[in-house]
Order: structure tokens, then sequence, then C-alpha cells
């Protein structure tokens, strides 16, 4: 089931969490909600999920049914939150047995058929050897595992998760994170997530919207964002960039790469350290002079940081041991810098 | 087709239902009673109302309930400091069944507490006829009420003053010791100022308590007026004579100074929140 | 005046190894303060609770049982379990409706609700009997409606229960008001996100979570309910075998120096306040636990 959202506002007294966003996750689709802290990303999931109420005018449907005003209990969602709100009284299995032991008569499934579905769920999340632990006798990543079996009991048409393993150290984060992309492969839920995290959303989403201050920046395939980001924002947030300025780029005759006609007038130039590419001096060739300061071997890649002779800024690259060993550099050196893929923006744009 | 929201619809239900029946209860039990207080107190003129709160037995009694309160609130203080220091740092045999017994004074209903502090106190109760013999009168006297409001507010300095000190931070002294400050001197000027603002709040606390309390101080007081009778007393013997508009105007005159307590006590429990922010 | 003094329960548990700061503290001071505390508590806090007793069996178990034969003693005790049977649950009803309101909502004045919830405790009780004369009384507002109607409220059980009601109001509340903003909303939403209903919620979920500290609070209410005597003895007349609570009729036994039968009454209300006092001290230990 897909969820568009149109329109949607969302003020806290004089502060502005949501400006008009608008959304398309599209049905059976991993979407990424991805952004900083304060972006609006959690404001905008709570409100899909009926957890919080959007300002007058905007509007939410769910396969072109209108849920603005239908009550959370009512729209059929999952929610798994940040910190897991597992009911601490009660065990793993009557935790996941909730939401359809609440159900009205009619609709609730006998003790048997409740005891079924709970037991195939502990194995979908491989928990199968826990239902009568209590929450707090589960590790971090078991209780996101309940929740989320917990969430899934009801048979929700969409699946929310807010931030689900940011509570989890890193190891945890990844592993559990893989496993979530091969459960959604299994069970082909439309479900969107919110994470800070640009790893994870570029490793496991369908699609990914990057959001920043109340705003949506950009939409799109991983790739599509990484390989073209639309703002600096999305740029930066996505990793790594060296910002170059006119007098920089004039001195470059063509050591520059830039795709026809991207050059914006008076612009400034975005590269990733790992499109920065080194050549030794040589009087009148093209390229970037500048002078090596420091060199990181500890690493799958050897990075460097360089400072232009001209504007005295600093530049970061990356590039491979191999790479590195050839060149022979050291600090101290006088070297070219030519860029391949680069980005240009308009200089009004801040960081 | 979008529809219109209505007044913000709140996400948990039971909100009209809950707040309905808090303010229905709250208005019917609390503030009725009260405002028919003041609102007979405006019956008073200006003149009646002084006159009743200002003849000299009310006076009297004035001087002995504030003054006792606030010394019974100082000596808490301090010894409620030693006793919650002793209770969460030191060890001590039977530890769980002293700090259990600091809430009795709030546990024991007062009138208990009134006849077992007389016939403690009296001149052959088992302090009283230690204390005999040096001339001091414990029973029937203003010791005696002091003694009693010194008990009354017990647990409030200790128990306002455990959770802040358990949850000190060690390195604050360890910081002061490493600095070269010796114990004391770390004790006075870091451990201190850190407790100033608990130990306001106990204070007040137990103040506002001792100021109010009747029970465990009718009985060992003797209440002799214009010696030992304390306010909330004299408010009682001006009912049972009939004289409402006295009874009323003490009745006012206590209550305005409860609320500047309590204005009091917020205020210091926002300071000390203030304090603790980090 | 929020919960610092009564509750430890919101409170967190002490830190692990809190006590090693001991070896900190010179020994002379440490002897020093040891021998205060024992003092000032066992002068304070022993001594009267013993004489209690001392007093009660004075003249031998025989005198202490016949204390309770009297009938105007029997009725005071009736008269006090009665007051509390119902002046308990209706502050308990009150105290988790009002939580409910200041824990899981945002609204204007919110503060202001809270500290009038805590007004009682500001008043002495004398006053709190004396409100209930102003309103109820010959000469209150509702006086000769009442009089009138042939209804007694003053001088009555009704005033009674009425005036016990008030003074023991906020005990409930504010334990409860501190655990359920402390534990958030985040476990109701998602029972209503499962598709349970409000009460559904309330029953299965937020109930088993404030359990103890509803234990709590109706530990203290009963206590104070049981043994308050200002308040009471401003309204209830002191009409013997009628209007008599426990504590009232110690007085009165008292006040015709029948000591040992008083202190024997008063015994019941000692042994009650330990009750009190343990069960306390069991309840902080497990929601510590939980």
């Amino acid at each position: 089931m897909s969820v568009e959202v149109t329109g949607i506002s969302k003020t806290f007294g004089a502060y502005a969490a949501l400006e008009d966003v608008s959304l398309h996750a599209k049905s059976g689709r991993l979407t990424a909600l991805l952004g900083p802290s304060g972006s609006g990303k959690t404001t905008l999931l709570r409100i899909i999920a009926g957890l919080d109420q959007a300002d007058a005018g905007g509007r939410i449907l769910f396969h072109g049914h209108d849920v603005t005003n239908v009550p959370a209990g009512q729209r059929k969602v999952g929610f798994v939150f940040q910190h897991y709100a597992l009911f601490r009284h009660m065990t793993v299995f009557e935790n996941i047995a909730f939401g359809l032991k609440v159900r009205r008569r009619r609709d609730r499934p006998s003790r048997e058929e409740i005891a079924e579905r709970v037991h195939k769920l502990l194995q979908l999340v491989q928990l199968d050897g826990f239902p009568n632990r209590y929450p707090a006798q589960l590790s971090g990543g078991q209780r996101q595992r309940v929740a989320l079996a917990r969430a899934l009991a009801v048979e929700p048409e969409v699946l929310l998760l807010d931030e689900p393993f940011g509570a989890l150290d890193a190891k945890v984060r990844k592993e559990l994170r893989r496993w979530l992309r091969r459960l959604h492969d299994e069970v082909h839920l439309t479900t969107i997530f919110v994470t800070h995290d640009q790893e994870e959303a570029l490793e496991i989403a369908d699609e990914v919207v990057i959001m920043n201050q109340a705003r949506v920046e950009q939409v799109g395939t991983p790739q599509e964002v990484y390989d073209h980001p639309a703002t600096p924002f999305v740029y930066q947030f996505l990793g790594n960039v060296n910002v170059f300025r006119e007098q920089s780029l004039a001195l470059a005759g063509n050591g520059i790469y830039f795709r026809p006609g991207s050059l914006v007038a008076g612009g400034l130039v975005y590269v990733r350290p790992h499109d920065v590419e080194i050549v030794p001096h040589e009087p009148g060739a093209d390229g970037i002079p500048a002078i090596v300061r420091h060199v990181h071997t500890a690493g799958p890649q050897a990075r460097l940081t360089l400072e232009q002779v001209q504007t005295r800024e600093p530049v970061d690259a990356e590039i491979s041991r191999a790479e590195l060993d050839q060149l022979g550099l050291q600090p101290n050196d006088l070297v070219l810098l030519r860029l391949r893929q680069t980005r240009s923006f308009r200089p009004d744009y801040a960081i | 087709m979008a529809v219109a929201f209505k007044s913000p619809r709140r996400v948990l239900p039971g909100f009209g239902l809950s707040l309905g029946f808090t303010l229905l209860y709250l208005g019917l039990i609390v503030l009725l009673p009260l405002s028919a207080t003041v609102v007979k107190t405006l019956g008073l003129t200006w003149g009646q109302f002084w006159h009743e709160a200002t003849s000299l037995r009310v006076l009297a009694s004035y001087r002995l309930s504030f003054g006792a309160s606030v010394l019974a609130a100082g000596i808490n203080t301090v010894f409620g400091l030693i006793v919650a220091w002793v209770l969460v740092r030191y060890p001590l045999p039977g530890k769980r069944i002293f700090d259990a017994l600091v809430d009795l004074p709030f546990a024991l209903p007062t009138a208990v507490a009134g006849i077992a502090l007389t016939a403690v106190y009296a001149p052959h109760g088992w302090i009283g006829r230690w204390l005999a013999p040096l001339g001091i009168q414990a029973a029937f006297s203003r010791l005696g009420v002091l003694i009693a409001l010194t008990f009354i507010g017990l647990p409030f300095v200790v128990r306002t003053l455990q959770p802040v000190l358990e949850n000190l931070e060690p390195e604050l002294e360890e910081a002061a010791a490493s600095l070269g400050a010796n114990r004391l001197r770390t004790l006075r000027r870091v451990i201190l100022p850190e407790l100033l603002p608990t130990l306001l709040t106990g204070f007040a606390l137990a103040f506002a308590r001792a100021l109010g309390e009747y029970g465990s101080v009718v009985f060992i007081s003797g209440n002799m007026p214009m010696r030992t009778e304390i306010t909330p007393l004299l408010i009682i013997t001006k009912l049972e004579q009939y004289d409402y508009a006295g009874a009323t105007a003490l009745a006012v005159v206590m209550l305005a100074v409860s609320f500047c307590v309590l204005l009091v006590i917020n205020l210091l429990q926002k300071w000390s929140n203030w304090r603790n922010r980090i | 005046m929020a919960g610092a003094v009564i509750s430890r329960l919101a409170s967190s548990a002490p830190r692990a190894g809190a006590t090693p700061r001991a070896v900190t503290d010179p020994a002379w001071l440490r002897y020093a303060l040891l021998a205060v505390t024992v003092i000032f508590l066992g002068v304070f806090l022993v001594v009267p609770l013993a004489a209690v007793f001392t007093e009660a069996l004075r003249r031998g178990p025989g005198a202490y049982f016949s204390a309770f034969a009297s009938d105007e003693t029997r009725a005071a005790i009736k008269l006090t379990l009665l007051t509390a049977a119902i002046a308990v649950p209706l502050n308990l009803v009150f105290g988790v409706a009002a939580s409910w309101a200041i824990a899981k909502f945002q609204f204007w004045g919110k503060s202001l609700l809270t500290t009038l919830i805590d007004l009682p405790f500001a008043v002495s009780p004398v006053i709190s009997g004396l409100v209930y004369v102003l309103l109820f009384g010959a000469q209150g507002w509702f006086g000769p409606w009442l009089d009138a109607h042939d209804i007694h409220l003053l001088f009555a059980v009704p005033g009674i229960v009425l005036a016990t009601i008030f003074v023991t109001f906020p005990f409930v509340a504010r334990e409860l008001i501190p655990l359920m903003e402390a534990q958030g909303n985040d476990e109701e939403l998602a029972a209503l996100t499962l598709g349970a209903g409000g009460w559904q919620t309330f029953w299965r979920v937020t109930l088993p979570n404030i359990k103890w500290g509803l234990f709590y609070g109706v530990i203290l209410c009963n206590a104070r309910a049981m043994g308050e005597f200002g308040a009471v003895s401003v309204v209830s007349g002191h009409i013997r075998g009628e209007t008599n609570t426990i504590p009232l009729q110690v007085e009165i036994l008292y006040n015709e120096y029948n000591f040992v039968a008083a202190f024997a009454v008063a015994s019941l209300l000692a042994l009650l306040a330990l009750a009190t006092i343990v069960l306390k001290a069991i309840v902080e230990r497990k929601a510590h636990e939980a």
C-alpha cells in the first residue's frame, strides 16, 4: 500500500518542525527518511502514523484513501519506536500477542491461533527461544526485534520505524539493518524508516528522502542522491567534500573536469576526496598547485591533507596506497591537483 | 477531499474525562471550602480583622507558633543533615531499621505522638526525670512545644537530603582532595554549598509542617494562654466559643503565611533544579 | 511542595559503591556523627514509640485488652475504619485521574493545577476542619439550607469523612504524577498503534506500570486517614460513641486520666504506623527492583 503525504506542515509554538512537506512512498518499497537532528523526519513519521497531528491543510493518503483524520489505532500501521516502547511488565510473548488480544471479540483470533501467530513471528525474528523472557532480560538488538514482531503481529499495511537502530552500538546496528533488509525482501511490506545515519540509508533503502530544516532536499535512489546531489547540503551530508573557489579554478587550466555546461558562473566547485587526482608538479602543466601537509596511511586508503598554494585553503584527498607508493609523496612536496567528477553550486548556498 | 481540522485532537484518549473529574473533585473538596473561608473574612471590616488578628493573646500565640517552628526547623536542619549523612555514607548496624524509623513522625498519628511525648517528658517520665533535678521543665512548657515540633519535622530534612546526598558526585570531593583540601575544608567549602538549596528546602518544609501542627503539641504544651498556647489551638478555642470571626481571621493569617511558605518552597526547588541542571 | 519529601519512588536507586566514601572522613568525625545520630534518633523516635507500649501495658495485659471492650472505643474503631474505607478509594480514583491528565497531556495551567493539588498539605489540620465548619456550620454558606432540609453534615459522620478526604487528598496524586511523568507516553502510544482502545491501554499498559506507586500512595493515604486528629477534632463535635474516631477517643480517655486505656487504644495506631513504615520500605525496595 502506498503512502502519500501532501502539504504537511507542523509548528510547535514558534518552531517550525515541518514546512509544506510532500512525499510519496511506493507500495512494497523500503524508503528511508534521512537527515540530521531537527530536520523534521521523526515528526513526519509520527504524523504519518497518527501519533501527532499536522497543522491544517495537509493530507495523508494510504493507497488513495484519505486517513488524515483517522485515529492511529485504525490506520493499520505498525510503528517501531526508537527506544522500543516494549510493555515492560509483559513477557515477549504477551508483548507480541497484545495487538491481537485487544481486538474486539468478533475480530479476535482464538487463543490457539494467537499462540501460533506469535510463535511464527518469533521464528521470523529469530527469537523463538525467548517467549517467556521479560524485556529487561533482553539485549538491545533483541528488544528491537521483539518490537518489530509486535508491530507485525497485527498485519499492518505500512511499517514505520523511528531510528530503529539508533540506540544500539555500531556492530549490532550493521547486522540488524542488513537483517531488516532481508526481512523486507521476504515480507514486501511498504516500509518507511527514519535515520540520521547516511551509511545505513544508502545501504538498505530502495529510495532515500533527504530532509533538512523542515523541508525535503532531494528524493531518489541511493545511487542517484550520492552521484547527483541536488544541493550542497545533500552533497556534504552524504560524504566528505572539498570546496574550491574561482581563484583556484583559474590556475587549473584543463585540470578540472566539468560536465559540459555545468559550471555555474561565479559558482563554487564541490569535489569528493577520492575524485582528487594528484600528479607531480611540472611547470606549465594543468592542475592546481598544492603542498602536501599530512599523509595518513593507517587504513585501506591513504588520506592526504594538502594546502593550495594560491589560496592557502586545505584540501582532503584520498588515493590508494599503491598510488601513494608510486608517487612517493612526503610532507612539503609540491604537487598538482586535478579534479574528476565535480559539481558546482551557487555561492549563496551555505554548508 | 480535505476535511477541516477541529481544535487540536489529542492522540491519547481520556483527556476530557480525567481533567474534568479532576477539576470537579478539586473544586468541591478543596477550592470551595477554602474560598468560603476567604469570603467569610471579607465579611469582616478591616478594623475588625485587625482587631481579631492582633489581640494580645493572639500575638502571644503567633510568637510561640512561629518562633518554636523556626527553632524546631533549625534543629532539624542541623541534626537532619548529620543523620542523613550518616545514613547515606556510614556503615551502621541496624541502619535499615533506623532509616525506616525516620518515617515514624510521618506515619504516627499526631495524637499518639502527643500523649507519648508528654509521658516521656513529664516530671516522672523517662527523660523528664533526668531533667527535673536540673530545673528544666520539659512538659507543659515552651520547651515541650519545641520538642514536639522537632519530632514532627524530623523526617522532612532527612528525606529531602537523602536522595541528593546519594547522587552527589564523588568526583567533586576527589577533585578537592587531589587539590590539597583537607577533609573538613572539603566538607565546608565544597559539599555544604552543594547541599544548600536542599537544606533550605528541608528547613522550609519542616517549618511549614510545624507551623500548623496541632495534635502532637496540645498534650505536651499545657495550653496556657499567653504562654504555651499555639495558634491552631487558639482557633479551636474561639470556635468552641462561637467566635467565628476571630477564628476565621486567625485562619486567614495562617493560610496567608502557609501560602507564602509554599511559594518559597516551590522557588527553592526551582532554584535547586536549576543548580543541578547540567 | 513536590514529591521531594515523601516519595523516594521516582528517584533513582543509590549509586553502586556509594558507601566507600566513609573511609575519607577522619575517624573521630565518624564516631562523633554516629553517636549524635544514634542519640538523636533514639531520643526523638525510639523513646516515644517505646513509651506508648510501656504505658499501655503498665497494668498488665488484662487492663490492656479490657480497654477495647468499651462500647465507645469499639464505635470509634468502627468509625475510623469506615472513614478510611470511604476516603482512601475516593482519593485513589482522584489521584489516578489527576495524574493521567497531568502526566500524559500538555495544557495551560498544568503547574497551577499541581500546586492546587498540594494545597491541603500546606494547610494546618485545624484550618482544614475549620473550612468545613464555615461551609456547613450554622453560620456557614450552606448552613441554613442544610438545617432546612434536616441534613446534618457537621458534628456527624459525613463531616468527618469530608474533612478526612480533604486532608488526605493529595497523597495518591503526588506519588503518581512524578512516576507517570518519568515513565513517558511511549508504551501507551505503542498500544494505540496496535489497535487498543483508551480503557484497554489504561488497564493493560499503564496500570501495571504504576502499581507500586499506587500501593505506596494508598498506604500513606490510609495512615493519614486513620490517624488524622486536628481536622476531625474540629468537625466532629466529640459526641461519644457516635462521632469519635480512634485519635479522638484517645484524647477523651487521656483527658479523663484513664491513661492505660488511652495508651492502649493509641498502641493500635502505633502498630498501624509501624506497619505503614514496613510496607513503605518494602514497596520502595520493590519499586527499585522493577
